[in-house]
C-alpha cells in the first residue's frame, strides 16, 4: 500500500477515535490521498486553498481551540515558505500542530527542482520547540501515528508518498525519541532515514560478504535527536556513513556529526545530496545523479575503514 | 468611572510602562486604547481569574506591538496585578513588547510577526464553529499590517467559511514604521477591498471615540458573514509628544521630562 493511504487510512481511524482532531490541505488533497478521507469528515478536513501561510496559522489557531491540527503540503511548501508560520505560531507559541510534508527530496520525481526539497530539515531543525519524524514504511507510519497524536507539540513529518521498500515487520518495535536498530555490526555505523534507510540495508548486507561488519541505524527522528544510540554506536564501531534524502548541509549529517564531534568524535562521511538543487527525474536516475545509491555507501564505507 | 475616564486611565498606565523603561510602541499602542476599553468593558464574555475559560470570547492582537495598550487594560480587568506593568521588557517580564499567550494571562495568541495573527484568528473563529461555543472572536490588524498577504488569504477563507462570529478592526491611522501609508504603499480604498473579499465593512469616522465603536460593534454582532470594523484613527493619540511625533512614534524614546509632561496633560484631563 502507498504510505499517503496508508496515513489517511490510520488517520481516519484516529480521527472517529478523537474528535479534535482536524486536517487542512491546500489544494493538494487529492495527491496526499485524503479524497475519501474529505468525504467522510466534511467538516473537519479543510481545504484552505493555494495558502500554505493561511493554513499553518489557522492550525495554529485551531490548536489554541483545543484541536489538533494536521496540516498538510508538498515539503518545500510545508517548510520553506512557512517558515516564520511554524517558527512564531506554531513553535514559539508552542500549538499542538502536525506538519506533514509529502515528497520529500528526490521523491518529488517528475515535479521537478522547484519541488524537491533539499534543506526542509536543515531550515526546521534549527527552529526550536520542534519534533522531525521521517518514516522509513507503512509499518513504521502506522506505528508512531498513535504516539505522534498523543505528543503535545508541533511535529514535523517528513513522508514519502508512494509505495516503499519493505523494511520492518509487524514485530518490530518504535519509539518515537529512539533510533532503530537494523542490523548489528563492529566496523562501522550506517545511520540512514527515510528511503535512504533500503538502500542502507543493502549496502550492509554487501559489505558484510565482503568482510565488513557494519552497524545499520535507522534515525527516524531526526530531532530531537537520540544521542544516546548515536554515541553508543560509534564508539563500538569508531566510523560512521550516514545516508539520507536531503543535502548534507543542515540534515541528518549534520545532526550526527554534532553529536558524534562533541561526544565521540570519529571519522565521518555523507552520503546525500551534495549541496545542488534537484531536477527532473525518477527516483533511480536521480540516485545516480546525486550518488545515493547503495554502492555510494558501500564505496564511502570502504575509504571510511581505510581511513581508521 | 466612565469609559472616557477610563481611556486616560489606560493612556497613563501605557505611559507608565514604556516612560519607566524610556523606550516603546507608543503610538500604535496609544491609537487603539478606546477599541479595548470598550472591548474589554463592554463586548467579551471572559472572566479575569480564569483566563482559560472554555467558549469564551477572544481578542487577538495581530499587531503584536501594541502589547502596552492590551497590557494596561489586561491589568485593570484584574488578570495580574498593577505592579507588573513596570516590568515591561525587563528581563524575565510576563509582559514582553509584543503579545505572548505563553507569558500573559489574558492574551490568546502570541503575534508581532504581522499577517499571522489575523490568519490564527481566523482559525479560531473556525474552532469557534466548530465547536458551536457561541464565542465572538475580535482581532486587530494595523494598516501597515495589511500590506501583508497572509492578510487576504484568512481575508478570503473568513468569508468563504461565513465566519460571522469574527469581528476584525483595522487601526487605520494612517502611519506605518517608516513613514505614511500612502508614501510607501497605499492600502486605499480599504473599505472597497474588505467588501470585495465577502466581507460587512463599517467604516467609523473617529475610531477614537468610544460611542461609535460601541455602536459598530453591536452592528457587527448580528452581521451574517465576518465583519471589518475600519477605525479612523490618530496613531499616539491623546498624549501631545506621541501625537505630535507622528510618522516617529511606531517606537520612540521618552524622556523623564516626557513622561512628566504626559502625564500632567493626562491629568488635566481627567
Amino acid at each position: 500500500m502507498e504510505m499517503r493511504k496508508l496515513l489517511a487510512s490510520e488517520l481516519e481511524k484516529e480521527m472517529k477515535k478523537n474528535e479534535n482532531i482536524v486536517v487542512l490541505n491546500a489544494d493538494l488533497a487529492r495527491p496526499n490521498g485524503f479524497e475519501n478521507l474529505s468525504i467522510n469528515y466534511p467538516e473537519r478536513v479543510i481545504n484552505v486553498g493555494i495558502a500554505e501561510q493561511n493554513m499553518a496559522c489557522i492550525a495554529a489557531g485551531m490548536s489554541s481551540y483545543g484541536f489538533i491540527p494536521f496540516i498538510c503540503t508538498f515539503t518545500p511548501f510545508a517548510t520553506r515558505r512557512i517558515c516564520d508560520q511554524i517558527a512564531i505560531s506554531i513553535c514559539y507559541a508552542d500549538q499542538n500542530v502536525k506538519i506533514i510534508g509529502t515528497d520529500p527530496g528526490i521523491s518529488a520525481e517528475f515535479n521537478g527542482g522547484t519541488h524537491m526539497s533539499v534543506e526542509d530539515i536543515g531550515v526546521l531543525r534549527s527552529i526550536p520547540n520542534i519534533v522531525i519524524f521521517e518514516p522509513v514504511d507503512n509499518i513504521q507510519l502506522k506505528n508512531m501515528l498513535p504516539r505522534i497524536i498523543d505528543y503535545k507539540g508541533p511535529i514535523y513529518i517528513r513522508m514519502f508518498r508512494k509505495q516503499t521498500g519493505a523494511i520492518f515487520t509487524e514485530s518490530d518495535k518504535f519509539d518515537l525519541f529512539k533510533c532503530k536498530l537494523i542490523k548489528e555490526g563492529t566496523d562501522l555505523t550506517i545511520f540512514c532515514s527515510g528511503i535512504m534507510v533500503e538502500e542502507s540495508v543493502k549496502a550492509g548486507k554487501i559489505l558484510e560478504k565482503q568482510g565488513i561488519k557494519a552497524e545499520v541505524v535507522n534515525v527516524h527522528t531526526i530531532k530531537p535527536i537520540d544521542k544516546e544510540t548515536i554515541i553508543k554506536s560509534v564508539e563500538k564501531t569508531g566510523a560512521a556513513i550516514v545516508a539520507e534524502n536531503h543535502n548534507v548541509i543542515g540534515g541528518l549529517y549534520s545532526a550526527v556529526a554534532e553529536v558524534t564531534c562533541e561526544n565521540c568524535p570519529v571519522p565521518i562521511k555523507a552520503v546525500g545530496i551534495q549541496d545542488r538543487f534537484g531536477q527532473v527525474g525518477k527516483i533511480p536516475y536521480l540516485k545516480s545523479v546525486y550518488n545515493m545509491h547503495s554502492i555510494d555507501i558501500i564505496r564511502a564505507a570502504r575509504e571510511i575503514i581505510t581511513l581508521n | 468611572m466612565n469609559l472616557e475616564s477610563k481611556c486616560i486611565q489606560i493612556r497613563k498606565d501605557i505611559l507608565f510602562e514604556i516612560g519607566t523603561l524610556g523606550v516603546g510602541h507608543i503610538g500604535g499602542s496609544l491609537s487603539i486604547v478606546e477599541l479595548l476599553v470598550v472591548l474589554y468593558n463592554k463586548h467579551m464574555n471572559i472572566e479575569p481569574k480564569n483566563p482559560q475559560l472554555a467558549g469564551r470570547d477572544r481578542l487577538i492582537v495581530s499587531k503584536g506591538h501594541s502589547g502596552p495598550a492590551v497590557y494596561a487594560v489586561l491589568c485593570d480587568m484584574g488578570y495580574f496585578p498593577k505592579s507588573w506593568l513596570e516590568t515591561l521588557n525587563k528581563p524575565g517580564t510576563n509582559l514582553p513588547s509584543h503579545c505572548d499567550m505563553k507569558r500573559t494571562p489574558g492574551i490568546d495568541m502570541t503575534t508581532g510577526s504581522l499577517g499571522q495573527g489575523f490568519s490564527c484568528a481566523v482559525g479560531i473563529a473556525k474552532a469557534s464553529k466548530l465547536k458551536n461555543d457561541g464565542a465572538t472572536i475580535y482581532t486587530i490588524i494595523g494598516d501597515g499590517e495589511s500590506q501583508e498577504g497572509q492578510i487576504w488569504e484568512a481575508a478570503m477563507f473568513a468569508s468563504h467559511h461565513k465566519l460571522n462570529n469574527l469581528i476584525a478592526f483595522t487601526d487605520y491611522n494612517k502611519l506605518q514604521l517608516d513613514g505614511y501609508i500612502e508614501d510607501i504603499c497605499s492600502i486605499s480604498p480599504l473599505d472597497k477591498k474588505w467588501e470585495s473579499f465577502g466581507w460587512k465593512v463599517i467604516n467609523v469616522k473617529n475610531g477614537n471615540c468610544c460611542k461609535e465603536i460601541d455602536e459598530a460593534i453591536i452592528e457587527a454582532k448580528i452581521a451574517s458573514k465576518p465583519t471589518m470594523i475600519i477605525l479612523n484613527t490618530v496613531k499616539g493619540y491623546g498624549i501631545g509628544f506621541a501625537e505630535n511625533a507622528k510618522t516617529a512614534n511606531h517606537s520612540m524614546t521618552i524622556t523623564q521630562e516626557m513622561f512628566e509632561e504626559g502625564l500632567k496633560e493626562l491629568e488635566e484631563k481627567l
